[in-house]
């Protein structure tokens, strides 16, 4: 009952669970359920500041955020256009919005529902010189297009010797957890093109970081995958550099300093890591450093591989499944060169390996308390 | 997304299209299981007109006509792919002529109970009796958004969706043919209406109290 009060009195994040075997067949299954169900699709996000340098701000949410970085690349390239599933009357997050009135329908336009057909379409306009920004609807549905991308999009530049590239491409998808998007509205595929050289990954855990990435990766010469975390779209809220900025690629950021336990984490994940480094503090006295690694691929190793060396335990979470999750190739980085420094094995929280559940979602995510739960073991090992 | 395995209902797919080669596959089991019979059960693989627009539909017409399978390409054209009309999604809207000039294709006036009814029964003859595949259009309307999130009048007006109702809507269809023909009185059918509304009422207090999953099922989460 004590476990069960806990959690249900706690802090209204997105992850409040708890395990159920520790508090038994008696506890209040139906309370449980109908708390667990109001929980899971709230969040708490933690604002941050931008950097003075970057100039004037103004209050934007995620998807207003990401709506400004592509207002801006439309007006400085007038090679730039932006395609997808219903983008003209602002799409169904509402990140083209304005854009088509702003620009003309001749740069801001729907196309039919074919993946394939928009990748490959991407991918030619991209070759050609113009800036092709497409729009997947959601992250799920990329698996059409999972062929251009492979085999067209990563390998022009190489195959081509250098004459061709379509660094000019950037492909843009909500990703992850919502609360109640079931199989096909909450993956996150960071690691099945983690696994393709060619193309570089990146995901934001906010609007002043997605924006300054955005515009990386749209200026970037590499085909770039852009995730956007869909629950953070209305939920994270900033005072965002109105300006043009950008902020670099292949550079994760401490987030968190911290001495005895390197967090590792993108995109929502970095805000529940958030809440684990204040409980370590809280009831363990420990000290977390929280990286947010921002570019999947190619990733930086540099930063991480400092953090462990300095605290010897990680933990990397996500939520998507753990078999094959791009944790585990950290994991088998870190082990590799800080192998001697190491205090105990790395743990890694992550999705289960099944279907991304819908009733089960509560269950399912790598919430606060699994983090804590690792956090311990590393310190107790 | 219902299943259902007794009825040959082999369900919903969340990625619109992809239901579309499976239902190709399915009408080869049937075919080769049911060899020499004289009528082959049917497959029906089922999309709208936003997904019309997937290729792997186009893989699966192909197929099914090279080896003459029992599939209808059935098209529910609601002219809406969530918010993109037809005629902005597709160059060519007739979606019963996808087949070109070598799949034959139906256009069925959806709205119409009783055309559906013997369109199917068509359907069922000419794939079962081993004609090969044919694209079947329902032409129909959506009256809501496409989801909880889309409102529904952000990409069209709502005149536009009253006027739909007010004129073409199947059940007010049924409702005055059979008045019109004198098999039933508006008074019966007001009761009518109000017997499945108490059903569905029953229905939902049922769900409501419905149990939640077995704590066993939660151990070791």
């Amino acid at each position: 009952k004590k476990w069960a009060n806990m959690a249900l009195s706690g802090l209204l994040v997105r992850s409040g669970r708890f395990s159920l075997s520790k508090c038994g067949q008696n506890a209040s299954l139906a309370a449980y359920l109908t708390q667990a169900k109001r929980m899971a699709s709230a969040l708490t996000y933690v604002p941050e500041t931008a950097p003075s340098d970057f100039g004037e701000t103004a209050k934007m949410n995620l998807f207003q955020s990401i709506n400004s970085a592509m207002d801006i690349a439309l007006a400085n390239d007038p090679t730039a256009v932006i395609f997808g599933e219903d983008v003209a009357f602002g799409g169904v997050f509402r990140c083209t919005i304005g854009l088509a009135d702003k620009y003309g329908r001749d740069r801001v336009f729907n196309t039919p529902l074919c993946e394939q057909g928009i990748a490959g379409f991407g991918i030619g306009m991209a070759v050609m010189g113009a800036t092709a920004i497409a729009e997947i609807q959601f992250a799920d549905y990329i698996y059409p297009a999972f062929d251009q991308i492979v085999n067209e999009a990563a390998k022009y530049r190489y195959r081509s010797g250098n004459l061709f590239d379509c660094g000019k491409l950037t492909i843009r998808a909500p990703c992850g957890a919502v609360g109640h998007g079931a199989l096909y509205h909450s993956q996150s595929p960071e690691a099945f093109f983690a696994h393709v050289p060619g193309i570089k990954v990146v995901i934001p855990r906010g609007p002043i970081q997605a924006k300054g990435l955005l515009l990386a990766c749209i200026k970037d010469d590499n085909p770039c995958i852009f995730l956007e975390p869909k629950i953070l779209y209305r939920a994270a809220v900033e005072q965002v550099p109105a300006g043009d900025y950008t902020l670099p690629l292949t550079s994760a950021e401490v987030v968190v300093e911290g001495a005895d336990v390197t967090l590792v984490a993108w995109g929502t994940q970095v805000q529940v890591l958030r809440d684990v480094c204040n409980m370590a503090q809280e009831k363990l006295g420990v000290s977390c450093e929280l990286i947010d690694l921002r570019t999947i691929m190619p990733w930086d190793s540099d930063t991480v591989i400092k953090s462990v060396t300095k605290t010897g335990r990680l933990l990397v979470a996500h939520e998507a499944p753990l078999t094959g999750g791009f944790a585990a190739e950290i994991a088998s980085t870190v082990q590799n060169e800080c192998f001697l420094n190491l205090e105990a094995p790395v743990e890694r929280v992550c999705g289960y390996d099944t279907p991304f559940p819908h009733i089960f979602e509560p269950f399912y995510m790598p919430d606060k308390w699994r983090c804590f739960e690792a956090v311990k073991k590393l310190i107790n090992y | 997304h219902f299943y259902s395995k007794k009825n040959r209902f082999w369900g919903g797919a969340g990625i619109v299209g992809a239901q579309v080669p499976v239902g190709a596959g399915l009408a080869f089991a049937d075919k080769y299981l049911n060899k020499g019979a004289e009528s082959i059960p049917i497959s029906v693989a089922m999309y709208g007109d936003g997904a019309a627009n997937q290729g792997q539909i186009w893989e699966a017409a192909n197929m099914s006509k090279l080896w003459n399978l029992p599939v209808v390409f059935l098209c529910e054209n609601n002219q809406y792919g969530m918010g993109t009309s037809a005629e902005r999604s597709s160059a060519n809207t007739e979606y019963f002529k996808q087949g070109g000039v070598i799949i034959p294709g139906l256009k069925v006036d959806g709205m119409d109970a009783l055309a559906v009814k013997k369109a199917m029964q068509f359907a069922k003859e000419y794939c079962g009796g081993g004609n090969g595949p044919m694209y079947m259009e329902m032409k129909t309307y959506r009256y809501h958004g496409h989801s909880m999130s889309d409102p529904g009048i952000t990409y069209r007006n709502r005149e536009e969706v009253s006027e739909m109702r007010k004129t073409k809507d199947c059940i007010e269809l049924v409702k005055s043919r059979l008045m019109e023909a004198g098999w039933a009185t508006e008074a019966e059918l007001k009761e009518k209406e109000k017997e499945v509304r108490a059903e569905v009422a029953r229905a939902l207090e049922e769900a409501k109290a419905g149990h939640e999953p077995r704590a066993e099922l939660l151990d070791r989460v």
